[in-house]
């Protein structure tokens, strides 16, 4: 049944003193307002309207420039190169993900685009050439002098292009990480109906404990689950 | 719950709801069983406060329904605007308050004790239990009472963790209590299918949610319901005789105002926001608004104490990522209150909750992804593919606390008709005055040195430096809980309290309040079983003053 038939239209006349006519959109109207805002929107995840035109509205800016894009993208390689088995930052979608957040949080913008022109900076002045079209080598020796920050010193007290490099592998590693490959990758094996039935007996030995005989008893038999409940009186339950 | 149990009796009932239509099995609503990737921000919370994917259409600030603090006060206030309100995407945690905790000014003579017992509530809470469902198990506990369970799923990993390092304090530990179907109760809804995803609203209708559970049901059982969604309430209506005759509210589509007639108004729009409404019912014959004979309107406004800590666990380090893990929403085993307060400097208790495990990456994920090499004394930092070992290495390795107490309901805490300001709609909004005191301090302190106890038997590195006495030991802000009650309380006395216990206005007999806003005290229990099984009471009340035309 679709529960937005059952709601009314209703007249208000006989109720309300006559005011007005109170009612919910029509369907079709509704719905031919969502197709104008869905124009260029292809996701399919329970948004409201408003939150639509949010994302229509941030994907049509554009913040980065081509060179930063490029420069995003050799640095998120050097950070997730590919391996033998899964690809790389890129190949996972990482540059256009900072793009997006980079809108999406301004408050990172600053830091983002300082830090790569911060890059380009020394590389020019070490090596006469900018940071994307820089060997290899000399790009890590750069990201060598930013990439271990000093733990015992708070974050927002180091030098600013550490405090970039942080955020750039750390968006680097979410966005692989919350990619499908990224998944893959990490072998995450949720997100899928499932009967779930207690820790395996392996990583039970593996980390040292052990279910107990009285806890386990008061837990769900999967095999009963799909049994109508029935208490008696004092709410133990028969079935 | 009220418009199922008016609605089943055969009562026409008019719901007017300030939020749009929502059903998570609708499929262009839905975020459950979402891959991260599907989110542009890949489940940050910049749109909604708690992830992209969290269900609640609202958070703590909403656009053009703005609330004001005065000075010193910082009160959080959380509202959902959809049907079902906050019931799509909150935590299913399902406590039954105990005997004690409706009498506790006989313990320790602070606040006030409820006009009913624990015995008066059992019933319903009985048939909450069978009509919703909740998991747990019957311990026997004499505060934390027994009710009709449904089994609980097994512990966890981390969660088994927990309890070895729980017993070594002598805390106790139990499977939660969590309305969520381990187990079928009836055709019209479906059993858990284990996606760890409640806060999303659950497409099979196997966690509690309000249209899931009651008002599509009372649909479907033919009870005449009219839903007016998009309409927010702005005051009860009143004759002159000064009894109430429906409700004004404003469409949100067209912006005009209307009127809706009513034998009978119920207000359940939460707490602070039915408050609101009756401060607003001005009239002639109420010229302060409803239920102010007794100028208790929004005082007494309390939400429970929240502390939190996480912790590294290495023996949780190099997991076999070979499982689905992800369980319910929620947490599966928990620690109820167990100490002697006349042993300790606070007056109320807390219980408990416990996160970890493998779940499913979202923003954030891998952030900072080997700051836990610092407790090996190896560098912290670094890029290329060691990354990928670090994130294997240390993935569902860390587990968290969270303590969820009682606080004192006192009079000078209160939300009151902030005179300077209207909403979008017009209507006065809500200014909030607001402190802990240092029975609140002092049991949140208790709580960190519990945390730190538990991580130290757990063998863990804790995380974050402890918050310090000048951080008030780590004390959400009030409102953060998103357990606020207690603005129009009940009571025997038309001057000390607002509703009677029948949640009936001791002023106006035919309005009813039926969220938390009549809660005496809260306990260190969550309130929504107790809404729930307060609202089905006074509806059965309701129904039965109507026979007798008493109203
Ligand atoms: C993230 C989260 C986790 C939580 N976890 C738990 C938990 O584990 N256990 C627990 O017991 N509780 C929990 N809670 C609290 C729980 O959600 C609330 O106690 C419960 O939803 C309150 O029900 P209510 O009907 O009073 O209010 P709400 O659920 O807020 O519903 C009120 C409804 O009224 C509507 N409304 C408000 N004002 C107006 C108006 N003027 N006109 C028309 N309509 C109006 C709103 O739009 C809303 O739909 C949690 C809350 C959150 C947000
Ligand atoms: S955990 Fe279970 S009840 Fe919760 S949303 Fe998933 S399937 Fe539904």
């Amino acid at each position: 049944m679709d529960r937005r038939n059952s709601i009314k239209s209703i007249i208000l006349g006989s109720v309300a003193g006559g005011l007005a006519v109170h009612g919910c959109k029509p369907e079709a109207e509704a719905k031919a307002e969502d197709a104008q805002i869905l124009e260029g929107y292809s996701y399919k995840y329970g948004r409201t309207p408003k939150e639509k035109e949010r994302i229509v509205e941030l994907e049509a800016e554009q913040f980065f420039n081509g060179h930063e894009l490029g420069t995003i993208a050799v640095l998120s390689d050097l950070i997730l190169p590919a391996d033998d088995k899964f690809g790389s930052a890129t190949e996972a979608g990482v540059p256009d993900f900072i793009e997006f957040m980079a809108k999406d949080i301004p408050e990172m913008q600053t830091t983002l685009r300082g830090g790569l022109m911060w890059l380009d900076h020394e590389s020019n002045t070490q090596f006469g050439t900018e940071f994307k079209s820089a060997s290899e080598d000399r790009q890590k020796q750069l990201l060598d002098t930013i990439a271990y920050p000093d733990i015992s010193v708070p974050e927002n007290e180091l030098p600013m292009e550490i405090q970039f490099f942080s955020l750039m592998r750390n968006l680097t590693l979410t966005g692989y990480y919350t990619s499908e490959i990224g998944i893959q990758d990490l072998g995450y094996k949720g997100n899928t109906p499932n009967v779930w039935d207690g820790v395996p007996e392996d990583v039970l030995k593996q980390h040292g404990v052990a279910y107990e005989e009285e806890w386990l008893a008061k837990c769900i038999d999967q095999n009963r689950r799909g049994i109508m409940a029935e208490w008696d009186e004092n709410g133990t339950l028969l079935t | 719950m009220a418009t199922k149990i008016l609605a089943d009796s055969g009562l026409k009932v008019a719901i007017v709801e300030a939020g749009p239509f929502f059903d998570p099995k609708d499929p262009e609503l839905m975020t459950q069983l979402k891959w991260p990737w599907e989110s542009p921000r890949r489940g940050a919370n910049t749109v909604r406060p708690f992830g992209d994917f969290d269900s609640a259409y609202g958070g703590w600030d909403i656009e053009g329904e703005p609330y004001t603090n005065s000075d010193g006060s910082n009160f959080k206030w959380f509202r959902s605007r959809m049907l079902g309100g906050r019931t799509n995407h909150w935590g299913r945690i399902s406590l039954r308050f105990g005997p004690k905790d409706f009498k506790h000014k006989n313990e320790d003579g602070l606040g006030d004790n409820w006009p009913i017992g624990y015995e008066d509530v059992k019933p319903y809470y009985d048939k909450v239990d069978k009509l919703i469902g909740v998991f747990g198990t019957n311990e026997g506990l004499p505060n934390d009472p027994d009710g009709f369970f449904l089994p609980p799923p097994k512990p966890r990993l981390h969660e088994l963790f927990y309890i070895r390092g729980a017993r070594k304090s002598n805390i106790p530990v139990y499977p939660s209590r969590m309305s969520i179907l381990t187990k079928m109760i009836n055709e019209d809804r479906g059993i858990c299918f284990y996606c760890a995803q409640c806060s999303r609203a659950c497409m099979v209708y196997a966690d509690f949610s309000a249209e899931t559970c009651l008002i599509f049901p009372a649909q479907k059982n033919g009870g005449q319901i009219d839903l007016f969604l998009n309409a927010m309430v702005r005051e009860v209506t009143t004759n002159e005789e000064g009894k109430a005759t429906g409700v004004s509210y404003i469409n949100k589509e067209d912006r005009k105002e209307y009127k809706l007639k009513g034998k009978v108004v119920v207000l359940a729009a939460s707490a602070c926001s039915s408050a609101r409404i009756l401060l607003n019912s001005k009239s002639a014959q109420h010229p302060n608004g409803l239920g102010k004979s007794s100028d208790i309107v929004g005082k007494y406004l309390h939400d429970s104490t929240g502390a939190s800590r996480a912790a590294f666990i290495p023996d949780l380090m190099n997991r076999k990522i070979s499982y689905n893990e992800d369980g319910v929403g929620g947490m599966h085993v928990y620690s109820p209150w167990w100490g002697d307060n006349k042993k300790l400097d606070f007056p109320r208790g807390y219980h408990i909750e416990v996160w970890g495990g493998m779940g499913m990456p979202n923003y954030g994920f891998g952030f900072n992804a080997n700051e836990f090499n610092k407790f090996f004394g190896t560098k912290v930092g670094a890029y290329g593919n060691v990354l990928r070992e670090d994130v294997k290495k240390y993935y569902g390795s860390v587990i968290g606390f969270g303590g969820r107490g009682e606080s004192i309901a006192m009079k000078d805490n209160y939300c009151e008709i902030d005179p300077t300001k209207v909403d979008e709609f017009g209507i006065p909004v809500l200014r909030f005055n607001y402190k802990w005191s240092d029975h609140e301090r002092k049991q949140v302190r208790h709580m960190q040195d519990t945390f730190e106890e538990l991580i130290h038997n757990m063998g863990g590195e804790a995380l974050g430096a402890k918050p310090t006495k000048e951080q008030d030991y780590g004390i959400s802000p009030p409102g953060w809980i998103i357990h606020e009650v207690g603005t129009t309380r009940m009571g025997n006395d038309p001057k000390t309290s607002v509703v009677n216990k029948f949640q009936q206005l001791h002023d106006t007999d035919n309005v009813f309040i039926v969220d938390a806003g009549p809660f005496v005290s809260q306990a260190d229990k969550n309130p929504t079983w107790t809404i729930l099984a307060l609202s089905w009471r006074t509806s059965d009340y309701i129904i039965e003053q109507l026979k007798q035309q008493n109203i």
